[in-house]
């Protein structure tokens, strides 16, 4: 099974028409890989659906990365 | 057995359309790409000052009445919804059943469930069609949104547009016609898209213009319009891939593109106006409707998914085989 880096890397390429390559932890979704408010929506609400968990709009503003990500779902995932 | 059938259609826009541009020329500082990337709106139309959601609605309704080739006298129940009602009361339901010069005495009122509230209204008439208390309903969706904008917000003043649209609604024996409605409302979430003020004791109390917390109207908005497709989908017992034509309500086509891609709807069988009229509230599902009835995409046998989410929080959904 992919790690939970390579999953949400997989969805950010996904959702923002990138290529997976270009996406490195430390990226910014709005600097770095050209999302605006609504795509950083979506990429929440795609995440929550990848693992089964949801996201509170006052938490979702604070994710603004891909290490962010993974650090919020790391603290988050509903453990196995 | 009775069944409810939409046997005309009918829509209007106000005047000329009025492009991101010329919003950008009247003193709004925003720009035709922002708008454009952001909700795919490019123009929406407004309502010269004294025209009301009647009058707009009396245009939309003659061309319903024509299209389904009856007589205007045949209507017995006018629902109109409306959150830009001419006046607090009469209903512009009653004042439309004037305007159109019925004088039978039959049913109007208007239904409030902002840009949910042509999918409301239509799946209420329905149930007084199958009951047998009505033969005969013009459902409409009219607004003057134009109204209720604050033109100093940026953010919203730029998504809305006036219009109405109409379609008859009628008992018949043949089957068809509205096949599953679905209806829902969660309050909880009222202050995420509202017009907060009111009239009291001769003065405006509270803001009179609309307010919106857009991200989270676009989260619960992609989320819901995706759940009542597949609801009403399983309710008529039919597949989303049975479905030939989906129109939901236009308030962003971001939220349009989102909604299919979850419920694996694709976009040729979406029907969009957003770009042209923007979001014209309960108007805008009636009014993509009657354009795609009347440039023949929509053909006898299609079943045809109208979809509504706003303000409450209310969305809902009527499946139709036309």
């Amino acid at each position: 099974m992919d790690s939970i880096e390579q999953r949400v890397k997989k969805i950010v390429a996904e959702q923002l028409g990138v290529n997976e390559s270009e996406i490195k932890i430390e990226s910014s979704f709005v600097d770095d890989l050209g999302a605006d408010s609504l795509d950083t929506v979506e990429l929440v609400m795609a995440l929550e659906e990848e693992f089964e968990c949801e996201i509170p709009d006052e938490e979702a503003e604070k994710i603004t990365t891909v290490q962010q990500a993974v650090n919020y779902i790391n603290a988050h995932l509903k453990k196995a | 057995m009775i069944y409810a059938r939409i046997v005309g259609t009918g829509s209007h826009l106000p005047g000329d359309p009025v492009s991101n541009s010329d919003l950008a020329s009247r003193g709004i500082e925003t720009s035709d790409e922002w708008i454009a990337d952001r909700t795919g709106i490019r123009f929406r139309h407004f309502a010269a000052k004294g025209i009301g959601s009647s009058d707009l609605a009396l245009e939309a309704s003659r061309q319903a009445i024509a299209s389904a080739g009856i007589d205007s006298a045949t209507v017995d129940l006018i629902i109109v919804a409306t959150s830009t009602p001419d006046v607090i009361f009469p209903s512009t339901a009653a004042l439309l059943q004037d305007k159109l010069g019925i004088r039978n005495g039959g049913a109007a009122f208007d239904v409030q469930a902002v840009c949910t509230g042509f999918v409301y209204a239509l799946a209420t008439a329905e149930k007084f069609i199958r009951s047998g208390s009505h033969r005969c309903a013009l459902v409409v969706g009219a607004e003057v949104f134009s109204r209720i904008l604050d033109w100093k917000d940026r953010g919203t003043c730029v998504l809305f547009g006036d219009g109405a649209g109409a379609v008859i609604l009628a008992a018949s024996d043949l089957s068809g016609g509205v096949l599953s409605s679905a209806l829902h409302a969660d309050g909880s979430h009222n202050n995420i898209l509202s017009v907060p003020g009111q009239v009291s004791s001769g003065r405006v109390t509270g803001s009179p213009f609309l307010q919106m917390d857009g991200q989270a109207v676009f989260k619960f908005a992609v989320r819901v319009l995706g759940d009542v497709a597949v609801e009403a989908a399983e309710l008529a017992g039919i597949g989303i891939a049975d479905i030939d034509w989906v129109i939901p309500h236009q308030a962003n086509i971001r939220i349009l593109q989102a909604t299919a891609r979850r419920v694996g709807i694709p976009m040729e069988k979406v029907i969009v106006t957003v770009d042209k009229h923007g979001n014209t509230s309960a108007a805008s599902v009636p009014l993509a409707l009657d354009l795609a009835a009347r440039d023949g995409r929509i053909r006898p046998g299609h079943k045809v998914l109208l979809e509504g989410v706003g303000g409450g929080f209310t969305w809902g959904a009527v499946l139709v085989e036309f």
